[in-house]
Parts: structure tokens; C-alpha cells; sequence
């Protein structure tokens, strides 16, 4: 039996979104079929062939809606991945894995979300409070900011993590934001003194250690390796992949193992690189899921690109900007572009693979992308011929 | 305010800590103490379970000091630190809670600037909406 069975089995072959805004008038399940026909526009695939999807547990608009408004075939894999941010890669991998097992000859993954207009998860206090929010949030330990603000502390008494490191975080996106023309951010410069003198929303975070709040819809289109080569886009390939629910993690609130700075991307990470052929130094752009910027030095931790601790001083010397050690979230990410629950991470992976990137890193060929550190995660992988 | 949520497993967190009393979940076959409660023991799958009584001193893992926008109720109070007391006995038992002055006192009253990472506190008990929870005070 092939021991690597995913490896480059799949490729995405179509892109598509809508526009970001704070608000945008079509509702979550117009903007999700909006989005879906146009990855199918770009990839040159007529909807009547599509047979599988892949969406989160959180996607208010479910597959039998999205596949008769697009035009979909007979439907023959479709699944749902949980833990909101921590499923958008792992919606990708599912598509791979249908395609590279034969369930399934065209996948569609989507995220549409109204969370510019909509309201807050956390102010929802009846769904939001059960095991084991019953813990911690009664205490004042309302959001998920607040969650991160307490492990991002840790990292600074533990490791050295600065205010500064995160600025470099939040600079960085900010940068790639204001030469991509979609981002929420683009015309919105913002400069370390910015940064540490924002207001604070979670000491130690502030304003701009938090995403945006937007609407938006994305979605690719997948399909073998084999047809991708004939497709009209270049494929990308879906090389490697991995999820991780590490043993004895407790989601957001990971307070209550050995060691709660280790979370969910280490296991995912494993898991990734076991079948893959590159190492971290082999990746020249990495989409790192950034809710909140202390999930881009832990990110950069599990998934090897430094050692324990070493996450904050990473940032250090412009090595998270074009030209740097590695350049991260080229479109802007969730904190500068748009927060979409890291679905335009993945667009912009292809993207950058494509070599159309508004802040294309010259030569990329491999990409990273990763969801929601510090919840139930996963990561692919991608690269391309 | 949040009420915390009791539930089957979690119950006679709440019934000890009316009583003034800082008990954990604790396997009755093997020993582990176990949080957040839950209906096995991930250690020997046993689902007999006692309540072990702990010391109630413990020290600050970290903490976070929250500022709008809060729910109203929080709002109000902010800002007011949050902390995370690993027990003396385990420190992978981590306690989220408030840290106060006194058992009476309100979740704003110790001042966020004076509160570092290792300092030693003790359990005090309080009520939050009709309950009795576990909060924290700075030992001496
Ligand atoms: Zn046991």
C-alpha cells in the first residue's frame, strides 16, 4: 500500500470570495453560493459536477441549501468539522481525503460569515456556557480574547514574550493589508507607537491584538491531481495535512494539562509533517490562523519553526514581513484583511502558489496554512509543481 | 452576572463550596484528581468518584484584566483582574477565579498593578447570583 496515500493527491483548482465589509447586505447563504460559483468560474468546472463539500459545524448554511441554490450533482461526501476557527484547514484535508479515496471527483469547502454584522459568540450566554465555560467565564473570563490574554501573560513571565512581539504580529499583517486592495485594512496604516498605545481590551492585549469583525464568503474547488493538471489554473497541491485534539485539552481555556503553552498545533503539526517532504526551513510562506496575535508565536512553536519559547523572539529583525525568515498572512490575515474564521488564509495560500499574491513572495512554492491554534486544530501543507 | 452552570458531574463542586469547603473530583480507584469534573476517570475509566478535600492555598499561574466590551454586569466592574491559581497540591489543578480583598469584597477591589505571576493566595468563598463559588485574596 502507498504509506503516504494524501500526498499530493488532491490540488485546488478554483478560488473565489466576495467582497470583505463590515456589513454587506446579502444574507450568509447568498454570499456562501456567490462565493462557491465563482471558485467554480475560476477553476473552469461546471457546478452540476460537484459531488462533495466541506464546511464548519459553525456554517449556518447547510450543504442540501448550498447545493440546490449552486447547481451541485449528486452529492456523494459532505462533512462538517467543529471548534469554529480550528476547522478551516481541516476542511481542505477532508476534500483531499474523499478525492484521494474516490468518495468524491469535485469538493467544494466554504465559509460565509456575517460575524462584521451579526452579533458576538460570547455574548450568547445561554450556548455559550456548559463544560467548561461553566469554569471560567462566570469569573469575568468572558471572550475569547480574555482566554488568550491569560496564556499570552504566561508566555511573557515564562519566555520573555513582549508587547513588542506582538506588535511585530500585528504590524506585519497590517503591511501585507495596506498593498492588498480587498482588505478591510488596506488603507489603514499602523505603526508600533500605534500599537502600544492602544487602548487595552484584555491586559496584556490590546485593540490591535484582536481580528477584525467582518462579512464575507469564501470557497475553493478541488479535485484530483490527475484532472487538476488540465484544469485552467495551476494546481496546488494538497501535500500534506493534519488535525490535533492533543489528550487532555480543554479547548480555549487549556489550563488544565502538563503544559497549557503547548496546545493543539503541536499535535496537528506531528501529524503534518510525518508524510511530508519539506521541513519548516522548506516553507517560504506560511498563513497562520490569527484570531489573536499570540496564537502566531505559538503557531510558530508547534509547528517547528523555533523552539519552546522561542515564538516571540522569532518575530524579531522584520523576519515575519516580505523578505524576512517568513513571511506570514500576505493578504493580511484575520487581523488586517478580514476575519472569516481563516478561510481567506487559504485563498491567499493559493494564491501565493498561483504567484498572484498582492504581496507575492518571489518563487513561493510551498505555503503553510493553518486554523485556530488553542482550539481543536488542523493545517495543510500546500505546494505546487 | 454568569451563574456558573451545575452540572451532574460538577454538583458536588458547588454542594462543598456552600459549606465553605474547596473539594475536587478525585477517582475513588486510583487517586487522580481530576478538573474539570467529569463522569470517568480518563486514568482507569472508574466512575466511582470521592471528593477530596484540598488545602485552599495555592498561586497565580497568570491572569488576564478584562475591559469592555463586557456583558453589562461585567462592564460595570471593569476593569477587574482574573486569575488562574494552580493549587499547591497538583499544579495542574488550575482554578479560574476572581481575586478580592476579602469574601465580601467586590472583583474590582485588588488593584490589577499589585498582582504578580507565583504569588501565594487562599481560597475564600462568595456568592455569585445564588451560588457559593471559590475566589481568591493574596496570603501573607
Ligand atoms: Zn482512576
Amino acid at each position: 500500500m502507498n504509506p503516504t496515500p494524501l500526498k499530493d493527491r488532491a490540488a485546488i483548482v478554483g478560488i473565489g470570495q466576495t467582497e470583505f465589509a463590515k456589513h454587506l447586505e446579502p444574507s450568509e447563504k447568498a454570499l456562501a453560493c456567490r462565493a462557491i460559483a465563482m471558485a467554480l468560474d475560476d477553476a473552469g468546472i461546471a457546478a452540476r459536477e460537484v459531488d462533495a463539500f466541506a464546511a464548519y459545524t459553525m456554517e449556518a448554511t447547510d450543504e442540501v441549501e448550498v447545493a440546490k441554490a449552486v447547481g451541485a450533482g449528486d452529492v456523494t461526501f459532505f462533512s462538517r468539522v467543529g471548534f469554529g476557527g480550528g476547522g478551516s484547514c481541516a476542511t481542505i484535508g477532508h476534500l483531499a481525503m474523499a478525492i484521494a479515496t474516490g468518495q468524491a471527483e469535485v469538493g467544494v469547502a466554504w465559509r460565509s460569515r456575517k460575524r462584521g454584522s451579526g452579533p458576538r459568540p460570547w455574548t450568547d450566554t445561554v450556548n455559550q456556557l456548559p463544560t467548561p465555560a461553566q469554569w471560567t467565564r462566570p469569573f469575568g473570563l468572558l471572550r475569547p480574547v480574555d482566554e488568550i490574554a491569560v496564556l499570552a501573560r504566561r508566555h511573557m513571565y515564562e519566555y520573555g514574550l513582549t508587547r513588542e512581539h506582538l506588535g511585530n504580529v500585528a504590524i506585519a499583517c497590517r503591511n501585507r493589508a495596506n498593498a492588498n486592495p480587498a482588505a478591510i485594512m488596506h488603507e489603514r496604516k499602523l505603526t508600533m507607537e500605534d500599537y502600544l498605545s492602544a487602548r487595552m481590551i484584555s491586559d496584556p492585549l490590546c485593540l490591535f491584538d484582536n481580528c477584525l469583525e467582518t462579512d464575507g464568503a469564501l470557497a475553493v474547488v478541488m479535485v484530483s491531481a490527475e484532472r487538476a493538471r488540465d484544469c485552467k489554473q495551476q494546481p496546488v497541491y494538497v501535500h500534506a495535512f493534519g488535525q490535533g485534539l492533543p489528550a487532555q485539552h480543554h479547548g480555549m481555556v487549556n489550563y488544565w494539562n502538563d503544559d497549557p503553552l503547548a496546545g493543539p498545533s503541536w499535535t496537528a503539526a506531528k501529524q503534518l509533517w510525518k508524510y511530508s517532504d519539506f521541513r519548516p526551513e522548506d516553507v517560504d510562506v506560511a498563513q497562520i490562523y490569527d484570531a489573536f496575535t499570540p496564537l502566531i508565536p505559538l503557531s510558530l512553536e508547534g509547528y517547528g519553526f523555533c523552539g519552546k519559547g522561542e515564538g516571540g523572539a522569532f518575530t524579531e529583525d522584520g523576519a515575519l514581513e516580505l523578505g524576512g525568515r517568513l513571511p506570514i498572512n500576505t493578504s493580511g490575515g484575520g487581523l488586517s484583511e478580514a476575519y472569516v474564521h481563516g478561510f481567506n488564509l487559504i485563498n491567499e495560500g493559493v494564491r501565493q502558489l498561483r504567484g498572484t499574491s498582492s504581496n507575492q513572495v518571489a518563487g513561493a512554492s510551498t505555503c503553510l496554512v493553518t486554523a485556530g491554534e488553542a482550539v481543536p486544530t488542523s493545517a495543510v501543507l500546500l505546494r505546487r509543481d | 452576572m454568569l451563574r456558573p452552570f451545575v452540572d451532574d458531574d460538577g454538583a458536588p463542586y458547588f454542594e462543598y463550596a456552600a459549606k465553605g469547603e474547596l473539594r475536587m473530583q478525585t477517582c475513588a480507584r486510583c487517586g487522580e484528581v481530576l478538573f474539570p469534573p467529569r463522569p470517568m476517570c480518563p486514568h482507569c475509566q472508574s466512575t466511582e468518584f470521592e471528593w477530596k478535600r484540598m488545602s485552599g492555598r495555592g498561586h497565580i499561574w497568570s491572569f488576564a484584566v478584562p475591559r469592555p466590551p463586557l456583558l453589562p454586569d461585567y462592564a460595570a466592574v471593569a476593569p477587574y483582574p482574573v486569575v488562574v491559581v494552580e493549587l499547591e497540591e497538583d499544579r495542574r489543578l488550575r482554578l479560574v477565579g476572581n481575586l478580592v480583598a476579602g469574601a465580601d469584597a467586590e472583583i474590582n477591589s485588588v488593584d490589577p498593578a499589585t498582582i504578580e505571576i507565583g504569588q501565594p493566595v487562599r481560597v475564600v468563598f462568595r456568592e455569585l447570583e445564588g451560588l457559593a463559588v471559590a475566589a481568591w485574596t493574596p496570603d501573607e
